[in-house]
């Protein structure tokens, strides 16, 4: 067992490793000069050549390779051209409202997922069975971005009983910067009005961005069940006169727990990258903000910094699923 | 029943699409990308079905003047895709070893980044359009490949066919190329049909973000996004484009899940984390 862990720890760094390689790469075979755009349009040649030097874009790429790495765990990603701060600040300050976002969406799509999965198998090729798969296929299939519009015209234009966008009312103070997550903050600073209203701003973007994962829980979810229930121990538990409830939900759903686990891991880089796209429909100043502010005014370096944190909290987040088998489930092979 | 209509109807509205774009023939009344500023955000009405955008273009043109837009970028997406992942994964699967654990070592770190995270910043990189897009994405979805097409030839090579040609005095070319290859078609056939869905999901999210077909080009997702700063007063110019996608989305999926039925009933949903 301590071989299994060992082996992920290190296959883990080895992926961290490759993922710095390659926003490293990506950031050097920019087609424009970074130093030039730093420096801006009409600055001189002279200028130019002295932001670069300054950055350290003369140096081989070796060793700027290492800058980058040291930065890196330095915390330091360099200077945002846009916001003209550091990028480590940035992050910082925008990542808690995706975070947040994300969490709270993971939380119901995997009970919803759940829930609806395992109804659906258990009453497979009933009336519950076909409308969940039909919530399947709307959720993989609908994009999300379209999604929130859709929920915003709804919601907010036609019905007017939730907010069109936005973390709280306009004119709301912000209660004191503790977690960056809104609804824990507005609790410590005691204001429950403050936690009211944050919450009813999240309804809607929580909801929109938990159906495709949730669609995708419900697949496996109702996958794995099915497999299970055709099991030689559920006839047994049955015939014992176990009631069907606890049938399902002792034998059936404990024992498909695994791939649940699995897919939980893997739907957060669905839900990372569904939040980038429907924070912008919602108007919330989070990551996806962020990186859509980087992409339009060409901010490499905002680019390459989201994708790095990105990906090492997905590469985090899977290695934790990954390690939590053990745990969950004794008979898994340690290999 | 229901599911075939929708299929049908979006099979043949994306080959008249391709089919009226190639011909240069104008199924709609209106130019998609022609200004008409005396018809500025015009509602749907029976001249405009589906409303005008700030500038008076027309909707439904735009719309429909999208779709080949869409499929191209996608079919070349799994295109390349496809023949990078199965080159690798039988590559892989077939040689074993070093040469396995290099190729897979690359595939993972590939998988190891949230998809849409990764294609914006390979298209960023490149500056944004439809080329950068396109690669973009294929560097996305290859790994599924890859990876789906090593684990059937790991099962394959050891079978007797296999020693038989080998036997017969086969080259290893030969044996990858004339012997695996065609074994392993209904295979990528089946991902490329579930895959079409998810690449027309990923690739409206990076022209969403700026990144794809650049303007004026009619890109349904960048309609989306253009539809921002007029909500939520003309709900029209989010709406249809939106529904486009769902529309040819959900038509491709439920294609998927038939003919993965059909060809191969023990692989799983796909797993492509969009």
């Amino acid at each position: 067992m301590l071989r299994f862990i060992l082996r992920r720890l290190v296959s883990t760094l080895f992926l961290l490793a490759g993922v710095m390689v390659m926003t490293f790469a990506l950031a050097r075979i920019l087609p424009g000069d970074p130093a030039r755009l730093i420096a801006g349009a009409r600055a001189g040649p002279g200028a130019v050549a002295a932001v670069r030097a300054q950055l350290g874009l003369d140096l081989p790429l070796a060793q700027q390779f290492v800058h980058y790495v040291s930065g890196i765990f330095h915390g330091d990603f360099g200077r945002s051209i846009i916001t003209r701060r550091p990028i480590s600040q940035d992050i910082l300050t925008f990542f808690p409202a995706t975070c947040e976002l994300v969490i709270l969406a993971s939380l119901i799509s995997l009970v919803g997922g759940v829930a609806l999965g395992a109804a659906s198998a258990v009453n497979s090729s009933g009336k519950t069975d076909a409308a969940v798969r039909v919530i399947s296929v709307f959720g993989l299939s609908v994009p999300d971005f379209w999604m929130a519009l859709i929920a915003q015209l709804i919601f907010f234009s036609v019905l007017g009983i939730l907010p069109f966008g936005g973390r709280l009312a306009t004119g709301v103070a912000m209660p004191p910067y503790v977690t960056g997550f809104l609804s824990v903050d507005s609790l410590l600073a005691g204001r429950l009005d403050l936690f009211a209203d944050a919450l009813r701003h999240m309804i809607l973007p929580v909801t929109v961005l938990a159906i495709p994962s949730m669609a995708v829980i419900i697949r496996v979810v109702r996958t794995t069940m099915l497999d299970v229930l055709s099991a030689d121990y559920i006839r047994t538990a049955r015939a014992k006169g176990i009631t069907p409830f606890k049938v399902y939900l002792r034998h059936a759903l404990a024992n498909s727990l695994l791939p649940i686990v699995t897919v939980f891991g893997l739907n957060m880089g669905l839900l990372i990258s569904g939040a980038v796209l429907v924070e912008l429909i919602f108007n919330l100043p989070g990551l996806g903000r962020y990186t859509a502010d980087a992409i339009s005014g060409s901010d490499y370096n905002a680019i390459m910094a989201i994708t790095l944190v990105v990906s090492a909290a997905y590469i985090v987040i899977n290695l934790v699923v990954d390690l939590s088998y053990v745990l969950l489930d004794p008979r898994v092979e340690l290999k | 029943m229901v599911a075939v209509v929708i299929v049908g109807a979006v099979v043949l509205v994306s080959i008249l699409s391709f089919v009226a774009h190639v011909s240069g023939f104008s199924l709609t009344t209106y130019d998609p990308i022609k200004m008409n500023i005396t018809a500025s955000l015009k509602p749907p009405t029976f001249d405009h079905w589906m409303g005008t955008d700030k500038i008076g273009r027309d909707t439904l043109a735009r719309v429909v003047g999208g779709a080949w837009i869409t499929m191209s970028v996608s079919f070349a997406v799994l295109a390349v895709a496809a023949v990078i992942g199965t080159g690798v994964g039988i590559v892989a699967g077939f040689f074993g070893g070093l040469v396995d654990e290099i190729l897979m070592r690359v595939t993972d770190l590939f998988l190891a980044f949230p998809a849409l995270i990764l294609a914006a910043a390979i298209a960023a990189t490149f500056g944004g359009g439809m080329g950068p897009t396109t690669v973009a994405l294929a560097a996305v979805f290859w790994p599924w490949y890859a990876r789906v097409i090593r684990s059937r030839v790991l099962s394959l090579k050891e079978q007797e066919f296999v020693s038989a040609a080998r036997a017969l005095g086969a080259s290893r070319s030969y044996l990858l190329v004339v012997t695996l290859l065609p074994m392993v078609w209904p295979l990528v056939l089946v991902q490329l049909t579930s895959d079409v869905g998810f690449v027309m999901l990923a690739s409206s999210g990076l022209s969403f973000l700026g990144l794809g077909a650049q303007p004026p080009a009619p890109e349904w997702g960048a309609m989306i996004f253009d539809s921002l700063a007029q909500q939520p007063r003309a709900w029209w110019l989010g709406v249809f484009p939106g529904a486009a996608i769902a529309t040819v989305a959900i038509g491709f999926n439920l294609l998927g899940d038939s003919l993965r039925d059909y060809l191969d009933p023990s692989l799983g949903a796909s797993e492509a984390g969009i």
